[in-house]
């Protein structure tokens, strides 16, 4: 099977369902002619032609207001935020608008909006947030944040194809440093399912995204020292993928929870609290999260460097578990 | 939602139980209520009934094989979709032992209390394994090392056998330890003339058989004179709550009842307001069941008082050892006929001794005394001309 990066597998997704269904259409800044800001959409232009890859103006509210009424007209749009720092540009339109239609009018919204996000690129406060739990708090969108190149293309597969907006975080970091095998047939990963990368019965490591690449170094370092963490990509942050979490919690009775994102009302709290809802009896030890402090993404690299959690940082925390 | 159905926790101490047999198989649609599987536990055979309304998605646990209580068995998928909920099929029994309490410094997760709990681990015994977590904290994997090496088969002498506990024999012998550890035991003792019953009984037991369609034995006449005297002393029917005594208005009375492998006490429910015949009829029929293995889980919980018959194995007097939480209980040795002295003269009689263990925590022998002979009252005062 040959491997590609996490950025080619995007492009291949985007390529094959625009190849295969003329309902599906892109829409962004500088996507056309320039081929996007990190070019991923480099030649599809040629390819599509300008009716089906849209140079937008710098107008998040509006292409996102566009993509919505094509998408009710029966259109598949895949918008492109550069980043998804400016999604907040376009917040009304996702959440009042897109996630709410169909409950109000019984008409589905099959759009998908692609948000390149993260850090440790040195991009500042306003190129590096992890704005994820803005939408996962608001009914009617489908959130996820894939962290290998098969799960990337198999979910943005997944995402064009589904009738509801889904948001669709990509980690920019990942887009070049994440590098893995990708069959070269049409296959998805479906919405809504989480994935045991890896298997053990002492704690359960439970993150998504570029903290999976921290999180495999950081086990395979407590495997050395005997004790076998358990990691779970989420893959899908909503909905999100209890069963697979609570099986996880129940072998292991320990549970670190990483993520990028600000640890306040971040997604993190959220599978703490399913966690002690519902399998508190099997909690052999407090459940702890481990994610960036509550303050802005520092644009210094050595600040920027310690606000992100990384592989020691989680080896440190999942050592005070192992030990408790 | 999905519900989840796990292995019900029929009696305070069961560990585990077998599933018999499942009524539906996967991707059939089973209401609420209804017969979903058997199961066989230590103590009995018992259908389960759906906890919900759905389609039986998952069997994770087929025929034949045993797991702890409380293991997930399967999964049906409910109709409703609205929020996550996990359903035990049967609601914890009344009294249940919940988890182990914490004594003194040493805290425990609910991980260790759970499986300490469902391997019948006694508290005294939890705070005795070594810890290897954080000050010296009981993690589950010490607690799974130490459940590991105590459920080893030790290897047999020359000259020894050996035979592992079954759960069943687990059960009896943590109830006894933790009963007699629970409950300072003080036994008192009083002697009562059967003779009336016994003329009664022989004159009318062929007609009440048929009448009834159950044997009339000496049981439901103590039952019955055990049941005035609770009334008029509700101290001994009664729970205990560590510091607290629990009176309790209802009066079930537990009846044990031997069985090849063990015992079990099935409980007799709201016997202050049953007959003679009925407590016959009942009693006949709960102790036939549990020597069939046909109790259902309700049927084995709430007993407030319980009887234990001496007399069937040829036992004149015993001290037999409290239910926990119950105050006291009561055993009944055998009617024999003895000479005794009646005024100046000596005549044969059919005597039996009444023998009381109570909790000498909250029941003192001036109580137990007055108890007892209000039962002994009860019975020598019956009319053996009544009809």
């Amino acid at each position: 099977m040959p491997e590609i990066t996490y950025l080619e597998a995007i492009r291949q997704a985007l390529w094959e369902e625009m190849d295969q269904n003329e309902q599906v259409f892109l829409l962004g800044e500088d996507i056309g002619t320039y081929g996007g800001a990190f070019k991923i959409t480099k030649g599809f232009l040629e390819k599509f032609g300008e009716d089906r890859v849209i140079d937008t103006p710098l107008s998040e509210s509006g292409f996102v207001g566009a993509a919505i009424g094509a998408a009710l007209m029966g259109m598949r749009p895949v918008v492109e935020m550069q980043f998804a720092d400016f999604i907040s540009c376009a917040f009304d339109q996702i959440v009042n608008m897109a996630a709410k239609h169909h409950y109000r009018l019984r008409e589905p919204v099959p759009l998908v909006i692609r948000a390149p996000y993260g850090g440790r690129l040195h991009a500042g406060p306003f190129h590096s947030q992890c704005p994820e739990a803005w939408f996962i708090h608001s009914p009617g969108l489908k959130v996820v944040a894939p962290a290998t190149p098969y799960d990337a293309k198999g979910l943005l597969k997944a995402s064009i194809r589904d009738p509801n907006p889904v948001i669709y975080f990509e980690h920019k970091y990942l887009y070049r440093h994440a590098k893995g095998e990708v069959p070269p047939e049409d296959y998805i990963v479906p919405l809504g399912q989480a994935d045991v990368k890896r298997a053990g019965a002492d704690i359960s490591l439970i993150t998504y995204g570029a903290m999976v690449q921290q999180a495999f170094q950081a086990a395979d370092q407590m495997s050395e020292q005997g004790v076998e963490v358990e990691l779970v990509d989420v893959r899908t942050l909503y909905p999100l993928d209890t069963d697979t979490i609570l099986t996880s919690v129940k072998k292991t009775g320990k549970v670190l929870i990483v993520h990028e994102a600000p640890q306040v009302c971040g997604i993190g709290a959220e599978i703490a609290a399913v966690i002690a809802e519902d399998v508190f009896r099997y909690l052999d030890a407090p459940v702890v999260r481990l994610t960036a402090p509550h303050t802005p993404v520092p644009f210094s690299p050595p600040l920027e460097d310690y606000y992100l959690p990384n592989a020691t940082k989680i080896v440190a925390k999942l050592t005070d578990l192992a030990s408790y | 939602m999905t519900i989840e159905v796990v292995m019900p926790q029929m009696g305070q101490s069961v560990a585990e139980g077998t599933v018999i047999q499942w009524f539906k198989q996967e991707g059939e649609p089973v209401e609420q209520d209804e017969a979903l599987l058997t199961i066989n536990t230590d103590k009995i055979d018992v259908e389960i009934p759906s906890p919900g309304g759905g389609i039986l998605t998952r069997v994770l646990v087929q025929a034949g094989e045993t797991v702890p209580v409380l293991t997930p068995l399967a999964y049906i998928e409910a109709r409703e979709t609205d929020r996550r909920r996990t359903v035990s099929p049967s609601p914890a029994p009344h009294g249940r032992a919940g988890p182990i309490p914490e004594e003194g410094a040493r805290l425990h997760s609910p991980a260790v209390l759970e499986l300490a709990e469902r391997h019948g681990l006694t508290p005294s015994e939890l705070q005795e394994i070594p810890g290897t977590g954080r000050d010296g904290r009981v993690t589950k994997k010490d607690l799974l090392a130490y459940i590991e090496q105590r459920e080893k088969v030790a290897v047999p002498r020359a000259g020894e056998e050996i035979i592992p506990f079954t759960p069943m024999r687990r059960a009896i012998a943590e109830h006894m330890v933790r009963s007699k550890q629970t409950s300072p035991h003080a036994t008192a003792i009083i002697e009562a003339d059967m003779t009336s019953i016994a003329q009664f009984r022989e004159r009318e037991k062929a007609a009440f058989a048929e009448r009834w369609g159950c044997p009339l034995t000496f049981m439901p006449f103590i039952t019955q004179a055990t049941v005035r005297a609770l009334k008029k002393y509700p101290w001994l029917n009664a729970w205990v709550d560590s510091d607290r005594i629990v009176l309790k208005q209802e009066i079930n009375i537990g009846i044990a009842v031997a069985l090849a492998d063990g015992l079990i006490v099935p409980v007799l429910k709201g016997a202050e307001a049953l007959s003679l015949s009925e407590i016959a009829q009942r009693s006949d029929d709960l102790t036939r069941r549990a020597r069939e293995k046909h109790l259902m889980p309700t049927e084995v919980q709430g007993g407030t008082f319980t009887l234990n018959n001496l007399g069937v194995s040829g036992i004149l007097l015993a001290t037999p050892i409290i239910v926990q939480p119950q105050a006291a209980t009561l055993g009944i040795g055998a009617v024999a006929r003895r000479p005794i002295v009646v005024g100046n003269v000596v005549t044969i009689r059919s005597m039996t001794y009444l023998c009381l263990s109570f909790d000498h925590r909250v029941i003192d022998g001036a109580m137990a005394g007055q108890f007892l002979q209000e039962i002994k009252a009860g019975l020598e005062g019956f009319d053996p001309t009544r009809k």
